[in-house]
């Protein structure tokens, strides 16, 4: 495996491969660097991803482990944990169709085993930990990655210590818990419970999978990137549109591009990035539109809540992204997540987290604008499942409810009539 | 007036491995200022040249961001504690 160590963002200090995130010289954030000299055989390497395990172990090139994957093949680490990653890449016609665009794909990460991408991240952070023979995971989450900590620590057999914002949605809440894990509520939002767990894992000796482990969590999310391209044939999108939280997903996907074009492995350039928001918490939105390379801090208020991170640490990045890719991240109001929630459900049959609202809100909103070109090829991508919040549709449609007779459904159509053809 | 200032492992080498100090100071600027009097390491690490906040540096007042207070004129009252964080991303 070609990591080499890890090297400050900011200042490009090197530090080694341990449990380490921050520049000691000047707080950056540390990253993962790799020597890939050794992949200069472009054919050979991908026919070994394409052979390769379907999950985000086919990508093992590219990620921090520095034995082998998880798994029985591996004496070290022998529990593979939960399978992250391989998710569909869906053609998306009648989305397309909709918004006067003719190649839209959806890359449908709900499709992973805890319904978010973060089993992704969890996947590469988690076996980073069990490398460095650490006994325990935690996290500060939003919702999605606490459940994603929650079972693979079931999966490995590790303990875990997970802790969430008090006011998150139940379905979150019961979809982690469910796992057996020590279930912490904070009360304060998402940036308190951050903060918080930074200051805990100071003095603990747990793999915080975002907080100490971080540098190795984020490479998790390059796979994303690399799936897109694979399933698209070594192609590159021309656009692709992602929600912005923290930052780390949508620059980790750019990061995951450029990494593959330095190798040659895809030709083209860097697709136009997009970053979604939602108004409610729109930090990288607002300094994006306010021409600014810094963040603002927010009080989130959205139904949004796994994108409420009021103080996104990566926002720098995104907006240099954004720009530098021809790109721009844009806001929604709770309104239209909803609305983006119905669309993509009624155009796909793709029922997506408030997240996935966001996002798709986000293209219907960039193609009202006349900003894509209906013949680009645009991929939406979706980071968790309908399921996780379901207090978004609640309301939104009506049921009819009759007698178990045909009288009962003759009489209740003759005074509504059934809709006899697909929205949209 | 006597303030707890709480101090990040990664720059605990800068303060002989405190993880806490004690210096005085009335707003969030004379506290920073106290504590590089103290340990002068601390000062490149966490100000840029113009004496602003490196932009990965989060600090905190009796637990909320300065940033959603004055900022650096933000008054600190007596035995309250100012808590010095590196911004981390991924939720």
């Amino acid at each position: 495996m070609a990591a080499e160590k890890l090297k400050c963002k900011e200042c490009g200090n090197e530090y080694p491969l341990e449990a380490l995130y921050v520049c000691e010289r000047c707080f950056g954030p540390l990253e993962v660097a790799y020597d890939h000299s050794r992949l200069d055989d472009v054919a050979a390497l991908r026919r070994r991803i394409q052979a390769g395990s379907e999950d985000v172990w086919r990508y093992a090139d590219f990620l921090p482990l520095s034995g082998p994957p998880p798994g029985a093949g591996n004496p070290e680490i022998p529990l593979a944990g939960v399978p992250a990653g391989w998710t569909p890449l869906v053609r998306a016609e009648r989305l397309g169709e909709r918004l006067g665009l003719h190649d839209v794909w959806v890359k449908n990460d709900a499709a992973n085993p805890t319904h978010s991408f973060k089993d992704r991240v969890v996947a590469v952070a988690s076996g980073r930990a069990r490398e460095l023979g650490f006994e325990a995971l935690a996290c500060a989450s939003t919702g999605n990655l606490a459940g994603a900590v929650a079972a693979q620590a079931a999966a490995i057999g590790l303990p875990s210590y997970v802790f969430v914002p008090a006011d998150l949605e139940e379905q979150k809440i019961l979809g982690t818990g469910v796992y057996g894990t020590n279930l912490i509520e904070v009360r304060g939002n998402y940036d308190d419970v951050n903060r918080l767990c930074t200051e805990l894992s100071a003095d603990r000796d747990w793999a915080f999978v975002n907080i100490n482990m971080r540098p190795y969590y984020a490479e998790g999310s390059k796979t994303v990137a690399f799936e897109i391209a694979e399933q698209l044939g070594w192609e590159l999108p021309d656009r692709v549109i992602v929600p912005i939280a923290s930052g780390s997903l949508f620059t980790k996907i750019a990061g995951g591009f450029e990494e593959w074009l330095s190798l040659g492995l895809i030709e083209g350039n860097l697709p136009t990035m997009n970053g979604a928001q939602a108004t409610g918490c729109a930090p990288v939105a607002n300094a994006f539109a306010a021409g600014k390379d810094f963040c603002q801090p927010v009080k989130p208020d959205t139904i949004a809540k796994s994108l409420a991170i009021g103080n996104p640490a990566d926002g720098p990045y995104a907006l240099d992204l954004a720009r530098r890719s021809g790109g721009a991240i844009d806001a929604v109001t709770d309104d239209q997540v909803r609305e983006g929630i119905a669309l993509l459900a009624q155009t796909t049959g793709i029922f997506t987290e408030t997240a996935g609202g966001v996002t798709t809100a986000v293209l219907a909103q960039l193609a009202t604008r006349g900003d894509i070109d209906p013949d680009e090829r645009v991929v939406l991508v979706i980071t968790g499942d309908g399921l996780k919040t379901l207090d978004a549709v609640r309301g939104s449609f009506a049921a009819r409810q009759i007698d178990a007779t045909v009288d009962s459904f003759e009489e209740c159509i003759a005074g509504a009539p059934l809709v006899a053809q697909a929205v949209a | 007036m006597s303030v707890a200032v709480k101090i990040p492992t990664a720059l605990r080498a800068a303060t002989g491995g405190e993880s806490e100090v004690s210096v005085e100071g009335a707003t969030v600027s004379e506290v920073l200022d106290a504590l590089f009097e103290a340990f002068g390491e601390l000062r490149a690490r966490i100000s840029d040249e113009d004496g602003a906040l490196r932009r990965f540096v989060n600090v905190y007042v009796a637990g909320e961001d300065i940033r959603f207070l004055q900022g650096l004129d933000t008054p600190v009252a007596d035995g309250s504690a100012v808590t010095i964080l590196p911004a981390v991303a991924g939720g």
